[in-house]
């Protein structure tokens, strides 16, 4: 290539730092692009169509394609739904606090005192995320039942007399049994927040005065915070839309959202209604985790 | 000092004793129940048996819906994997514009309500006239487990030392070559990982099963379908204690694998 008397100039670094970024880019969107269209086309879309679903109307068989904001009147100021919503909102809340707080010192102490088994109790912890959700709903269902494990066990130990009837079919038993359902999952951002604390900033602590306590209501705490919010998260808005925990043992005080969703898909066979309950399920989610992340902001702006 | 610190150890240690317990005693019931003689899951307990156990190997509809999970789980686990592969290699090796956006989508499936994903899948499908069956439930099981098969291959990835790639290209590899010889045997025990873990969550999953599976019912949804069934309880208790002892299983050898490759990559790459 170089002719005889021609000065071979390499390529300067900028320019073959463009060329080889955009060449990264190039095999990058390459590599990305099938996964990308295959969500693209079963997730985007669907969902694009569930909203666009929102504002037709069901006439028996056929969908009428109209324009109206009709099945958001509905969703929106029809008791039943206003009281299905406000329930899961409330049920995701509850459960979504719940599971922090037990999973906090749990990833506290593999993160503090794991020591080398780090690795297997964490396994330990998320193996049961990892087994069927439906049996470990159906276990609870067991355990509350009116004669299930736990009235016999209480019975049978003296306890007891009566079986307890308000074990199952409300709105408590949903709660605990989705709350042992996400724990383990609320462990993980929590853990990974809590081990990129630098423990030397915990001794400067020790060192300047600050007790135990003080050290972590002032250090810990706020410096594991976006590992709460992202615990809160990732369990308020899944559960939120829970179908099987109210159904096996939610009762008719225990029913969700979801349920009132199915059966518009199902037996009551109203699609835009079911769609516009799923768009204003997603939306209040939304709004209420930003909420959320808010509240907690604010909290740690005020423990520092 | 010290001693405020040993207490507080000693405290962690007892909370993580019984978060252990809460978190494995219900499941443990199931089992505990599945071996009991008697048709109600109660205390006191009745007695051993194994005859519930004995009632699965009769029951047809339970190997026909065992047969569907299968199909449907092993190619959910190829599939996941194969895309699984291309988003971890290019979220890990490569940057590029939009990275953040594209990922986000792949990865809504692990966040959003099951009940959207479930509705959304169901309306497209029906509106596209599919018909529903097993194929529709694999298709959504490929959305919904490749975020999982993308968190255990990504952390297989990451580090991964690019000078071996390039040392091989240098040595006169083709590029086919070097993937082949160099990088997919790196690679290797994160995609095992990843099969199984895919493998297991399709195998376990429920609500896409629900509403895609048509009149083909996978394990999950003949199970809930037999809760009707207060007789039947007892052979489901079964079923689920096999299907709890499978999925263990196969998370145990996926977990040996992911730390096995997290080990490699470190290892071999620095």
């Amino acid at each position: 290539m170089s002719q005889p008397g021609t000065i071979v100039i390499n390529p300067s670094a900028p320019v073959r730092q463009r060329a080889e970024r955009n060449d990264d880019e190039r095999k990058g969107l390459t590599l990305i692009s099938a996964p990308f269209f295959y969500a693209l086309i079963l997730l985007a879309f669907p969902v694009l169509s569930v909203v666009a679903h929102s504002f037709w109307t069901q006439n028996y068989l056929t969908i009428d394609y109209s324009f109206t904001l009709e099945n958001y009147r509905v969703a929106l100021t029809e008791p039943l739904y206003q009281q299905l919503l406000l329930r899961s909102l409330r049920i995701s809340l509850t459960v979504g606090i719940a599971t922090v707080m037990l999973a906090y010192p749990m990833a506290y102490f593999i993160s503090f005192y794991g020591g080398k088994r780090k690795g297997l109790l964490l396994f330990l912890v998320t193996l049961p995320f990892w087994t069927s959700y439906l049996l470990r709903i159906l276990s609870w269902k067991i355990i509350l039942g009116r004669q299930g494990a736990l009235n016999t066990a209480l019975m049978s130990a003296g306890i007891i007399d009566e079986p307890i009837a308000s074990l199952i079919y409300n709105s408590n038993a949903v709660i605990v049994t989705l709350a042992h359902c996400w724990v383990a999952f609320a462990i993980l951002p929590i853990f990974v927040t809590l081990e990129k604390i630098d423990r030397l900033l915990l001794e400067a602590a020790t060192d300047l005065g600050d007790g135990p306590l003080l050290r972590f209501l002032r250090i810990i705490l706020p410096l594991s915070a976006t590992g709460i919010v992202s615990a809160l998260l990732i369990v308020m808005i899944p559960t939120v839309g829970d179908y099987v925990t109210p159904r096996l043992v939610g009762g008719s005080e225990g029913i969700m959202i979801a349920n009132a969703i199915q059966s518009q898909f199902g037996r009551a066979s109203n699609w835009p209604l079911g769609a516009a309950l799923s768009v204003v399920t997603m939306a209040s989610v939304a709004l209420m985790s930003g909420l959320v992340v808010v509240v907690i902001r604010a909290l740690v702006r005020l423990a520092r | 000092m010290r001693m405020t610190r040993a207490i507080g150890r000693y405290w962690l240690a007892a909370y993580a004793l019984l978060f252990m317990l809460f978190l494995y005693l219900p499941v443990l019931l199931i089992s505990v129940f599945a071996f009991n003689n008697s048709a109600v899951p109660a205390f006191p307990l009745a007695g051993f048996t194994t005859k519930w156990f004995g009632t699965l190997a009769g029951t047809v509809p339970i190997h026909q819906a065992a047969w569907n999970s299968l199909k449907v789980a092993l190619f959910t686990a190829a599939m996941s994997t194969v895309l699984g592969i291309c988003v971890a290699r290019a979220a890990t090796r490569y940057a590029f514009r939009g990275k953040q956006m594209i990922k986000g989508v792949i990865m809504a499936p692990l966040i959003l309500p099951e009940i959207i994903v479930a509705v959304s899948l169901l309306i497209m499908m029906l509106r596209l006239g599919l018909e529903l069956s097993l194929v529709t439930v694999a298709a959504g099981h490929v959305l919904f487990c490749l975020p999982y098969s993308i968190s255990v291959l990504v952390a297989g990835f990451d580090g991964f030392d690019r000078s071996l790639e390039e040392a091989s290209t240098d040595l006169g590899e083709t590029a086919f070559g070097t993937f082949w010889r160099v990088t997919l045997p790196m690679m290797m025990p994160s995609i095992i990982s990843s099969l199984l873990v895919a493998f297991t969550v399709s195998f376990d999953e429920f609500i896409l099963a629900f509403f895609l599976g048509g009149t083909s019912p996978t394990l999950p949804v003949y199970m809930f379908a037999q809760l009707r069934f207060a007789a039947k309880l007892p052979a489901v208790l079964a079923l689920g204690t096999v299907i709890l002892v499978v999925s263990i299983l196969l998370l145990i050898v996926a977990e040996t694998y992911r730390h096995r490759a997290e080990r490699r990559v470190k290892f071999e790459g620095n």
